[in-house]
């Protein structure tokens, strides 16, 4: 019989405000297998693990179940601290009362604490029947490939090179730099756009160990971490590239107005971008009227794109200061401008000169043709009014959005979007940079509008991810793997067909045919097992026997009470 | 007379529909607490056997939530997902048992609103069918 040990957390307030942790502990104890049940205020924390690895050895456990966050987060922690108390780390088992509990029901105690419960009685039902396993280990090929030629994909990219590692940068377009290329200067600070990307640039030309692919895509990905094969298709056809990781850094977009204020029938009304290209090319207009928040912060795109109000600020200045006749309004909804430096420059631009003017939703400007140029009508909400401000040119701060093939990346990498069609990374705090995917990382706009300095802190911090499995050369393979008992085996081919990674294979052994699983290309998704007519197929860690416990358990306590 | 409140089985895949879980959480949107998810890594390796173990022991509805079509973390694990419930539900129509008691689904990773959805219309559409029978016939 197995001496299954019970740790209920109370994550501070997150589940012990909800769920009657000591009550859950009281039901646990009465689980069949449980030697012992416990609780911790904070499980992971240096001495809530302590406590679980002096429980462990107290009460001779030999196996663990925490009852707690996501397994998705913390459940290597766990692990580790399983394998440090002597037990082999798959005697583990995760239960999930927080995220599936008490954060989603924190109105009805009564009912979470009761759900708690039965969670706990699968998790205990499948632990006993846990298995001890070995994992495997496969070799990582010394290369990364890098998606998208920004500025956060140059910094991946010349990170990855400083550190040795042979890359791929792969960019669409005919040139780097990304959105930079297309602008000035870079706020708060006013730093020149194209020297930063020129100073990337150089140093990544500068290495043979970079490679750059323009006007390429990537076109199709096989394998996994370690194990990657990228097809880098380019004017002259196609080139495989085998890498060990790969960095997403495809950046993002400017919206392009649908007709807002005039945009693309009157020539007066254009976005930042264009009004950066004129700016660049020494154009200097006089009456320039600045609308922020156009097509963001408004039922269907609800979030703020963050850079908007900086580069408005940015350029407001600059124009301001152009020339001592300068009229400059920015209408607004609220101004973002976090950090010292950007608060600094709005300051700098109202003492300047530039006007600003709040506007709300109920009463949007309107753009008309004015006497000389055009006429922008803005509701005032201090003085209740309608103020009349003539411009020679109306610049619309829209949002930035995931550019058009995002949707075939994420399809690409198997890696989701959020429903703004960003990327979606694999934890907020605790994997910013990574996706969940092992062996694929994310940085820069492609996960969210940032600034030009936040894109090239988050590509470096991507390389530096990524280089973890390229510097260790070896990744370990999760014990989660199929494997095939012969003497129940029909060697009908079932499970070859449905295995996605062409890891099965039915051969012969001892004089009868079966099917042998290939456990360096097992991926662990239990296709073939649910495929197997005989049951001759399981997956470690999640077998038969412990999901139809967990159904066993589910059946137990919720239906087997008095009613 | 209390109530009926179902007792009702997940099986979630954990890339996307586990995870969707996650964020709903994450994001505290509440959902009736009927709802008891089991973690699997792919809805491929849900066995129908599992279905018919919950509804025939008198588990009032079972959910199978994956990866949306084309998003699946193991190529084309969910494309025989997609294929099998629908037959698990055919069986349990055959054995006379009400087949609205099982719905496969499609859950992303990003997507905590729809995980609250789908929970919230099954909790509901169960409530409506009453008990499972099977409940009566084993007790």
């Amino acid at each position: 019989m197995a001496r299954v040990g019970v740790f209920i957390c109370h994550c501070g307030h997150n589940i012990a405000s909800t769920v009657n942790v000591e009550e859950v502990v009281e039901f646990a104890k009465g689980l069949p297998g449980v030697a012992y049940a416990g609780h911790n205020l904070y499980s992971c924390s240096e001495e809530g693990l302590g406590s679980i690895k002096r429980s462990i050895a107290e009460n001779r456990l030999d196996r663990v179940v925490v009852a707690a966050c996501t397994p998705r987060t913390h459940e290597p922690l766990f692990r580790r601290a399983c394998e440090q108390a002597g037990i082999n780390k798959y005697l583990f088992e995760f239960v999930n009362i927080r995220e599936h509990c008490s954060w989603i029901h924190t109105k009805e105690p009564r009912e979470a604490t009761e759900k708690a419960k039965k969670l706990v009685a699968m998790g205990v039902a499948k632990a006993a029947l846990l298995e001890p396993q070995t994992e495997g280990e496969s070799a990582v090929l010394p290369a990364a490939v890098v998606i998208g030629g920004g500025v956060s994909g140059l910094a991946a990219a010349a990170s990855l090179v400083d550190q040795g590692i042979e890359t791929h940068l792969v960019e669409a377009s005919d040139r780097l730099g990304g959105l930079l290329a297309e602008v000035t200067t870079i706020g708060p600070e006013g730093t020149d756009a194209r020297e930063t990307v020129r100073g990337i640039v150089t140093r990544l030309e500068a290495s043979p160990k970079a490679h750059i692919h323009l006007r390429s895509r990537v076109a199709e990905v096989k394998g996994f971490v370690g194990n990657f094969e990228v097809t880098v298709r380019g004017c002259d056809g196609d080139l495989k590239v085998p890498a060990g990781a790969i960095v997403v850094a495809t950046g993002t977009k400017e919206l392009v107005p649908t007709g807002e204020y005039g945009f693309g029938q009157r020539p007066e009304v254009v976005t930042q971008l264009e009004l950066e290209r004129r700016l660049a090319r020494g154009e200097r207009p006089r009456r320039v009227v600045f609308i922020n928040c156009v097509g963001s912060r408004q039922p269907g795109r609800e979030y703020c794109s963050r850079v908007c109000c900086n580069v408005t600020l940015k350029n407001a200045l600059a124009l301001a200061k152009a020339s001592p006749d300068s009229r400059i309004h920015v209408i607004h909804r609220d101004i973002m401008s976090s950090g010292t430096a950007a608060e600094r420059l709005y300051k700098e631009a109202s003492e300047s000169g530039v006007k600003f003017l709040r506007y709300g939703l109920e009463r949007v400007p309107e753009v008309v043709a004015g006497r000389d140029g055009v006429e922008v009508l803005v509701y005032d909400e201090t003085l209740e009014e309608t103020v009349h401000l003539g411009a020679d040119l109306v610049v619309l701060a829209v949002p930035m959005v995931p550019p058009g093939d995002s949707e075939a990346t994420a399809k690409l990498l198997k890696v989701p979007r959020d429903k703004f069609g960003f990327f979606l990374e694999a934890h907020v705090k605790l994997r910013p940079v990574e996706f969940a995917t092992d062996g694929v990382f994310i940085c820069g706009s492609a996960r969210w509008p940032v600034s030009a300095r936040e894109c090239i802190w988050q590509g470096m911090a991507a390389a530096a991810k990524a280089s973890i499995p390229i510097k260790e050369g070896k990744v370990v393979i999760q014990a989660i793997t199929a494997e095939v008992d012969p003497d129940k085996c029909a060697a009908c081919g079932n499970c070859v067909l449905a295995c996605p990674y062409e890891a099965i294979e039915v051969v012969e052994r001892d004089g009868r045919r079966a099917a042998k699983v290939n456990e360096a290309q097992c991926k662990g998704c239990g296709t073939c097992v649910a495929a197997c007519h005989n049951d001759a197929v399981s997956q470690k860690g999640f077998t038969s026997g412990q999901l139809s416990a967990m159904v066993d358990a589910l059946v137990k306590a919720a239906l087997e009470v008095p009613r | 007379m209390t109530e009926f409140s179902p007792t009702i089985l997940a099986f979630c895949c954990n890339w996307c529909s586990y995870a969707g879980a996650d964020l709903a959480g994450v994001n505290r949107l509440q959902m009736p607490p009927n709802v008891h998810v089991i973690r699997v890594m792919c809805s491929a390796s849900v066995k129908p056997e599992y279905v018919f173990k919950a509804i025939s022991q008198g588990i009032d509805g079972v959910l199978v939530l994956g990866c949306h079509i084309g998003d699946c973390h193991y190529l084309t694990g969910n494309h025989r997902t997609a294929k099998r419930i629908p037959v698990a539900k055919k069986i349990l129509r055959d054995a006379g048992i009400d087949d609205r008691r099982v719905r496969l689904d499609w859950v992303s990773a990003a997507e905590g609103e729809k995980f609250q959805q789908v929970i919230t219309e099954f909790v509901g559409e169960v409530k409506a069918l009453g008990p499972n029978p099977l409940r009566e016939v084993r007790m």
